[in-house]
């Protein structure tokens, strides 16, 4: 892109500013997005007896719309940023107990709301928002606060997980409470209570595997390979082994023909099949680097609200490539879990975008807190 | 006052400004802790990440199991992985031919329907019920089709379906079809030989090859083999025989140059309605040959001086023995001689002439020709002799004209061998033999000369007539003999042989001819006897091997009868259309009843004992 540096237009300054490598290692992503899609989705189509194309019009559709919002969200002033994710955190926890009342019932899960021909997931809205509605509330920066921050952080939280748990979705209960943790963690809470936390997690957690008995089916069938279905997982498995160092090559992938979820949540294995260790690792890589330029900026940032909501969305999307990746390779129990700017899905798309626009905004050089104060 | 309100408002922006200082040192301190914190997650993503990526390299490569690419991979250069075998003149007899066969990976099939639809139109002989069992299921592979066509591999590819993929496999060929088959065999699907030279040098066909695979060459020769499958063939419709044996040996090394057993089968389309056609009749097949056991008879007598060339024995009257009597068809009720013995084929004669020379010598003799043993060849396909137990002079005498011994048709003709060409005995075999290959002496020179003599005689002059070829010096000796049906010979079931060695001046090779239940014509019993059915086409088969073997024909020269053979033309008239059949048991009526067809060797002897048990 040709814009000289003197350039004081608003994308001229734009470009100047923000992350660059940052947003070539996000396209670069996306584009193996758009080619693995193309891949796997056909035949998930006709299987569902819908166009060949119907996945990858869609989703070519919302990339478009997913660029426009995140280059419009990475130019807003961090202030708008922070008071615009208030209303967009209310309307999608509504949107999230509204869920469970009108969403028809998936698959055994409320998740997604009919709205005009598109289904809508409100919870992956609530994960950008809320990422950085507490990074503001835990870093305590506002000296005219009038509630404590982490109290009132604490109580939000605790009614989100309440909402996204009883829809259920564990993946995305999963990763909230990571990214809350994070949070609360590099906000300087006392180490004591880092404990506490974790040790409720893990109460948490047995908690969920005892109440929940599609939590217990998924773990006991993961902990014990004998019994249990694991269909997609050993699907899974085969194309990993099917691949090989470079793949069976674009389109010539086997095993998608007989994975229900090979456009979202197994498309990892797509990759693994169609091109193999080369572009796993590659891929692998590229989550690794947005994460690094995320920790490189956050680590010498002044700004507590700042690290906070960078890291926060950073890891937010880091645990769920890491989860869907584990889940594919069989390191993890399975759960729907969507690769971040691979998977095909319109809700977590948008939302992905959402997170990202604010990371850049929240990152653009010149523009920090310190500056405009 | 102003100067208290001055001074109370600088006191709150003071108190103010330590406010804020305070605050922003607190925050101060808590980015730093938030930064040694946030090199703490950082590892954990990095932990997080390198575990991911070692997972990545242990899936792909280190768990991967042999994928579709490897074994494209491995099918690019196909190399046959068994020998070729040919015949002594280089002629191939099996070979390997790559081919491409089906399978199918369930687990990559997603419409069976359609897959079962499809490949049913392209290759109509599968069953659909049985296809969709294979590509349903845990396992993921399942051959649909072996061996097929390059059009029927072309075919499929079109189909374009998932989940099935060609492995090249080689198949056996062989392109004489159904001239070797018992010889050399087949194997089965997989190529391990199952009969023949497959079966038996299966091990060494399967070594490892340097490449190009230098083929396996046996003593065979197609030519040969040719010539006896056609003639044994015409000669089985012609006599309407059930089956019908030809070997031909090389009398001077015990070469095996052709060996037919009929009815044959085509190795390349084994079906299962030939099992019967795959018994290999002359290796495992054992008959009671007849009379051409007479000559080892006369061999036994001449070789251990127990009577010259010129004694003999009377056979004017019947041997009665026990309940039994042996007697001759047709007989010139006369003393004979041996030569008269021989020519005649006399039963009485060749009893008394083995009764004299006792049954240790007999069995020892037979012994080392072979025809006590298993069959000595290459073959997995090789009987053992029906041999009697006890052995009593009874029997001795029967086995002196043929009868209470079943040996293999070879087991004749490698003894034959022995007794014509000078008395060496050489082991048939498949294998090619250099020139001076030590054999056993089994009778002196001298001895295998009269023998040469007396079985030109009796071809000659004898019952042996309608095997002479002229130029050829053919010398040979028929038999005939009743099967054994039902507990008891059958005067109309007849095993006709003859066994003819050629030329008979310097034997260069031994043929055997046997049809199982010829008839005659008109349905003449007497006329399936061996002199009528197998000499002749042993004739004609010699007729055809000569040139080929590059035997100078001679001009026809006469045989001059000893001195104490007395030929009158009754004789030999009778002699020629008789063929004296060595029926010799009248079997006593008996109402113990049979089940099996051809009879044990126990009640064989039994009806030749005429002992009740």
């Amino acid at each position: 892109m040709m814009i000289p540096r003197t350039d004081d237009s608003l994308l001229g300054r734009w470009w100047w500013t923000v992350d660059r490598q940052l947003l070539v290692a996000v396209a670069v992503l996306a584009g193996f997005g758009t080619l693995l899609t193309m891949s796997a989705s056909p035949a998930v189509a006709e299987r569902i007896g819908t166009n060949t194309y119907h996945f990858v019009y869609r989703q070519f559709a919302f990339l478009g719309l997913a660029a426009v919002l995140m280059f419009a969200v990475s130019m807003l002033p961090q202030t708008v940023l922070r008071q615009l994710c208030w209303p967009v955190l209310i309307v999608s926890v509504t949107l999230l107990a509204a869920t469970l009342v009108i969403a028809p019932e998936i698959k055994g899960a409320r998740r997604w709301i009919p709205v005009a021909g598109l289904s809508f997931q409100a919870s992956e809205f609530v994960k950008p928002a809320f990422a950085v509605v507490s990074a503001w509330l835990l870093a305590g920066e506002d000296p005219k606060a009038l509630v404590h921050g982490r109290l009132l952080c604490a109580a939000m939280f605790a009614g989100i997980i309440a909402l996204v748990a009883a829809q259920p979705d564990i993946g995305m209960t999963l990763v909230l409470l990571a990214v809350w943790f994070t949070q609360f963690y590099l906000s300087g809470l006392h180490i004591f209570w880092v404990f506490v936390l974790l040790g409720l997690g893990g109460g948490g957690a047995l908690l969920a595997y005892l109440v929940f008995p599609h939590v217990n089916i998924r773990i006991n069938s993961f902990l014990n390979p004998a019994h249990g279905d694991h269909y997609q997982v050993d699907r899974a498995m085969d194309a990993f082994a099917n691949g090989g160092i470079f793949g069976s090559g674009p389109g010539e992938g086997i095993v998608k023909q007989r994975l229900p979820d090979a456009h979202s949540d197994f498309i990892f294995a797509v990759a693994g099949e169609e091109f193999g260790l080369a572009l796993c690792l590659f891929i692998v890589m590229l989550f690794a680097f947005v994460m690094y330029r995320g920790y490189a900026w956050a680590i010498r940032e002044q700004s507590m609200f700042a690290m906070l909501a960078v890291v926060g969305i950073l890891v937010q999307i880091g645990i769920q490539a890491l989860i869907h990746m584990g889940v594919t390779l069989a390191l993890l129990p399975s759960t729907g879990m969507t690769l971040p700017f691979i998977s095909y899905g319109g809700s977590s798309t948008m939302a992905t975008a959402l997170g990202l626009g604010a990371v850049l905004a929240l990152t653009r050089r010149g523009y920090s807190w310190g500056m405009e104060r | 006052m102003t100067g208290f309100g001055n001074l109370a408002r600088r006191g709150a922006i003071r108190a103010a400004g330590k406010y804020r200082r305070d605050f922003d040192e607190k925050i101060a301190r808590n980015v730093a802790r938030g930064r040694s914190r946030l090199r703490v997650t950082a590892y954990l993503f990095t932990a997080a990440f390198v575990l991911v990526s070692a997972r990545l390299v242990d899936l792909t490569i280190l768990k991967a199991q042999p994928s579709h690419a490897n074994i494209r991979a491995t099918v690019s250069q196909p190399q046959s992985d068994r020998a070729d075998v040919v015949d002594r003149n280089g002629v191939l007899l099996a070979t390997s031919l790559s081919t491409a066969s089906l399978y199918v990976n369930p687990q990559e099939v997603f419409d069976v329907d359609k897959a079962v639809e499809k490949l049913t139109h392209v290759l109509p002989e599968l069953d659909r019920e049985g296809l969709r069992r294979k590509m349903i299921g845990d396992h993921r592979f399942a051959w649909i089709a072996r061996n097929l066509t390059p059009r029927q591999q072309h075919a499929i590819n079109d189909l374009g379906l998932p989940g099935f993929g060609f492995r090249h496999e080689d198949r056996r060929v062989y392109p004489l079809a159904r001239l070797f088959a018992h010889v050399v065999g087949y194997t089965d699907i997989d190529n391990r030989g199952l009969a023949g030279i497959e079966k038996y040098f299966d091990d060494r066909l399967r070594l490892p090859m340097v490449h190009p695979a230098e083929p396996f060459s046996v003593s065979l020769d197609g030519r040969f083999q040719h010539v006896l499958h056609e003639e044994l063939t015409a000669g089985m419709d012609g006599f309407h025989a059930k089956a019908a044996v030809g070997v031909v040996l090389d009398a001077t090394s015990g070469e095996l140059r052709a060996m037919v057993s009929l009815p044959d089968f085509d190795p390349n389309h084994i079906r299962p309605e030939d099992d019967h056609a795959r018994f290999n009749r002359a290796t495992q097949g054992v008959y009671e040959m007849g009379s051409t056991f007479k000559l080892f008879t006369a061999a036994m007598a001449l070789d251990g001086g127990v009577v010259s060339p010129n004694g003999g024995y009377d056979a004017s009257e019947p041997i009665q023995l026990a309940r039994h009597t042996i007697r001759d068809y047709h007989g010139k009720a006369r003393w004979l001689s041996v030569p008269e013995i021989v020519m005649f084929s006399s039963n009485i004669g060749a009893a008394k002439m083995a009764q004299a020379v006792g049954t240790d010598e007999q069995r020892k003799f037979l012994e080392r020709l072979g025809l006590l043993g298993r069959t000595r060849i290459e073959l997995v396909e090789a009987a053992r002799p029906i041999i009697p137990s006890p052995w009593r002079e009874i029997n001795t005498m029967t086995i002196g004209f043929g009868h209470g011994l079943a040996v293999t048709p070879l087991q004749l003709t490698s003894a034959v061998a022995a007794i014509a060409n000078g008395g060496i005995y050489y082991p048939p075999s498949i294998l090619p033999r250099p020139r001076q290959t030590q054999g056993v002496r089994v009778v002196s020179s001298s001895t295998s000369s009269e023998l040469r003599k007396l079985m030109r005689l009796t071809v000659a002059h004898g019952t042996g007539g309608r095997a002479d070829v002229e130029g050829y010096r053919v010398g040979g000796k028929t038999g005939t003999a009743e099967k054994v049906v039902r507990g008891g010979y059958h005067r109309d079931a007849l095993i006709s042989s003859f066994v003819a060695v050629f030329p008979i001046d310097e034997p260069k090779f031994v043929v055997l001819v046997l049809f199982d239940e010829p008839r005659g014509p008109e349905n003449k019993p007497r006329l399936a006897g061996g002199g009528w059915t197998a000499a002749p086409v042993a004739g004609k088969i010699i007729a055809r091997l000569g040139p080929l073997a590059g035997i100078a024909p001679r001009a026809a020269e006469p045989v001059p009868l000893p001195a104490s053979v007395k030929l009158d033309r009754e004789s030999q008239t009778a002699s020629l259309s008789q063929t004296a059949v060595a029926r010799q048991v009248s079997a006593p009526a008996t109402d113990r009843a049979s089940a099996s067809t051809t009879g044990t060797m126990e009640e064989l002897l039994s009806q030749i004992l005429g002992a009740v048990h």
